[in-house]
């Protein structure tokens, strides 16, 4: 009786009843975006495009992801941290539209019946600090960020001392402290919300890889009298997982989140393919780089109200929990890149080129004991180390959210709002990212970063 | 951490149209749409599930749903909007007495006796001639007052006692603001907030004139015990009163209680 009952609802409309065969698994044969990865910058596009959509409901997003465990994602892999110390403006501006983002976030991303988030935001703020070198170049960002609105304090090496006696202020001439909207948060939870809430909105979801987009091309004139070819991508072949199944989609847009491996999925697109020097031979210049984090116990360390503390060494460290226990780690110079193929740590690492920087500027961490350590992925931009946001000159349905070099999740929200604003109106509207387009990687405008993690 | 939180919120005791932390149970004073909480059980539970019912199979009960749910955020921002006007004509001072006093708080200017709203709600305005005089303690227990609101809060530049006993909206990014009243702050209460965490208490080492804190039931932070003495070590010239550091602490296995009936206390 109840396989019969099962039968006859399968069949009514709503059910999932195909006479020839199951296809739920494949993703639809048409979407008006495809969106290549499903981490925090791609959910967030998908997020906003429905969001600021006209009328409700009028645009098909697809979101291609193709592990559904995040196991190398770059955003769940990430210590989470959010601030607004940077020195190109428009990263500021970015920074603190997420934090309001991030604040309200129980508005923003509420669905009916489910729980509350809680981001477990720490709202310790920054510390960076600075030698005789650096001071200057300080003073200057400080006063840049002051301008977008950051809290931002000065502190002399004697102030420091009053505040966190636990410093060893040797070598410091400056530091700069974010008293507000700066901190760390839980990466993993921002993505099981925008994915709750995105789902809740219509957004689709494929477990696959892009394997080909199917373009075709348009010789145009420019003003000038320059021949250019203009390239739109029709069809994007998503290959299913652990299968050589795959299925074409048609689509409109297509939105480059991929994380570190966006190069690969440029590529695909025939991004680059010309003589070097062109616009055509332009690649896309993210690709993965390993950063190691490594999570350390000290009963004797910093209290709590230890902030995230960047040494001018490059070296970092934060409080994790009420349990003495910290996070911290070091990027390393471009001699000693460590090969990305795997997500191995590299413990010798730690023991060379971490802990020396931090017992001299904190002489607590002299004796600690390293509990766990983790590796992770950067889609590191060899170009300037910030993200590329927008359309490609040349291929003009493309649209890329990614590069951002280990501060992709802080700014998050406020890109995939940027992305949502260009694809539907056609400029950006908030904030003014024309500085982070491609084009700027074939006119070599670097929008330069003087400090970054 | 997290999930104990979650399962606060999404009991059953609260009703699916509410999206706001849970009030304490002993004073809603000002707060008219989270006097459903104190509902009956029973009703509440049939109401949620035809409505849920509806909402799943119906687009405009969805709809209805997500307004009402909308109107009533969109309440605790009108509750906290500035009062611009009264603060270009009487003063910062003024403004922030009147903000507190809307909301249903408390307010003691300088050399003045308390100022009480009454049951209704209503209040004498005499105080808009102190306008030089500076307000030195603000009482904005069980108060809708949350992070926008709290722009009136940090005019008041000589504050010395803030007590946000029991305030619903008052979490983490709210102490993260309250640096501004470090040199005058001797007294904060944060006692019953339930959005309040550990992680927001790490931020109020800013506050070094603080003398007196109370961040006893704190539902929201994980170890209580623990976090009071961190934030003694923290604040070493603040008297913190607290949860016991005693408590959840676990008994050692020769004092474990013999009977097996009861739960074995964590």
């Amino acid at each position: 009786m109840s396989e019969i009952k099962k039968k006859i609802q399968s069949i009514l409309p709503g059910g999932d009843w195909n006479p020839l065969y199951d296809t739920s698994y494949l993703p639809p044969e048409g979407s008006d975006v495809v969106i290549v990865g499903g981490g925090v910058l791609g959910l967030s596009v998908a997020y906003w495009l429905k969001k600021l959509e006209k009328p409700r409901g009028a645009i098909r997003v697809l979101v291609v992801e193709r592990d559904h465990t995040y196991s190398r994602a770059s955003t769940v892999l990430s210590v989470g941290g959010i601030r607004q110390q940077f020195s190109v403006p428009e990263n500021v501006q970015l920074s603190l539209f997420s934090v309001d983002f991030l604040r309200n976030i129980n508005e923003y991303l509420a669905v009916a019946d489910d729980p509350p988030l809680d981001i477990q935001f720490n709202p310790s703020g920054y510390l960076l600090l600075a030698s005789e070198k650096g001071a200057a170049i300080m003073e200057n960002n400080v006063k840049v960020q002051r301008q977008e609105g950051a809290k931002v304090c000065l502190m002399s090496p004697e102030q420091l001392r009053n505040k966190f006696p636990w410093i060893n202020t040797e070598g410091v001439a400056l530091a700069s402290y974010g008293m507000e909207h700066e901190g760390w948060f839980d990466p993993w939870c921002l993505l099981q919300g925008l994915r709750r809430k995105v789902q809740s909105m219509g957004v689709l979801f494929c477990r696959g890889e892009v394997t080909r987009f199917v373009s075709s091309s348009n010789l145009m004139k420019t003003a000038s009298g320059e021949e250019v070819n203009l390239k739109r991508i029709h069809e994007v072949h998503v290959k299913i997982d652990q299968s050589l199944e795959y299925q074409p989609v048609e689509c409109a847009i297509v939105v480059n989140a991929a994380g570190a491996w966006s190069g690969q999925v440029a590529e695909l697109a025939g991004i680059g393919n010309g003589p070097p020097g062109t616009l055509q031979g332009t690649k896309l210049p993210v690709e993965l780089r390993k950063r190691y984090v490594y999570l350390w116990h000290c009963p004797q360390g910093p209290g709590l109200e230890t902030p995230f503390v960047i040494d001018p060494s490059g070296t970092y460290f934060r409080r994790e929990g009420l349990g003495h226990n910290y996070l911290g780690g070091c990027s390393p110079t471009e001699e000693e890149e460590p090969d990305p193929g795997n997500l191995e740590v590299d413990h010798d690492f730690f023991q060379d080129r971490v802990w020396p920087p931090l017992a001299q500027r904190v002489p607590a961490f002299e004796t600690l004991k390293v509990r766990s350590a983790w590796a992770g992925y950067y889609d590191y931009n060899t170009f300037d180390q910030n993200g590329v946001v927008g359309p490609h000159p040349l291929v003009i349905n493309m649209y890329f959210a990614t590069g951002f070099s280990g501060h992709g999740l802080q700014q998050a929200p406020a890109v995939g709002r940027a992305v949502a604003e260009m694809v539907l109106e056609g400029h950006f509207q908030t904030i003014n990212l024309s500085s982070f387009l491609f084009s700027r990687f074939y006119s070599g405008e670097k929008v330069q970063e003087h400090n970054i993690i | 951490m997290g999930s104990q939180t979650r399962t606060l919120w999404g009991s059953g005791r609260i009703g699916s149209l509410h999206l706001v932390a849970p009030v304490w149970n002993g004073g809603t004073r000002g707060i008219g749409g989270l006097s459903r909480v104190v509902a009956p059980e029973g009703n509440q539970k049939k109401g949620r599930s035809l409505l849920q019912f509806l909402a799943d199979r119906f687009y405009d009960v969805e709809a209805l749903r997500d307004h009402l749910l909308r109107k009533q955020v969109s309440k605790v921002h009108q509750k906290n909007r500035p009062f611009n006007h009264i603060n270009q004509r009487y003063g910062p001072y003024v403004a922030g007495a009147y903000f507190i006093l809307k909301q249903g708080g408390a307010v003691r200017f300088q050399g003045r006796e308390w100022i009480r709203p009454n049951q209704r709600g209503h209040f004498s305005l005499d105080f808009l001639k102190l306008q030089a005089v500076p307000v030195e303690a603000v009482d904005a227990s069980g108060c809708a007052i949350n992070y926008q609101g709290l722009d009136s809060l940090l005019a008041l530049k000589e504050l010395q006692s803030l007590w946000l006993q029991r305030c619903p909206h008052v979490d983490d990014w709210c102490l993260s603001r309250l640096h501004p009243l470090a040199s005058s702050l001797q007294e904060l209460s944060l006692a019953g907030c339930p959005r309040v965490s550990e992680r927001g208490l790490a931020c109020l080492h800013h506050l070094w004139n603080l003398r007196r804190l109370d961040i006893s039931d704190l539902p929201a932070v994980s170890s209580p015990g623990l976090t009071r003495i961190l934030v003694e070590e923290m604040l070493p010239s603040c008297e913190v009163l607290g949860a016991d550091w005693a408590q959840g602490l676990k008994l050692g296995p020769e004092e474990q209680p013999r009977d097996t009936a009861g739960p074995t206390p964590a």
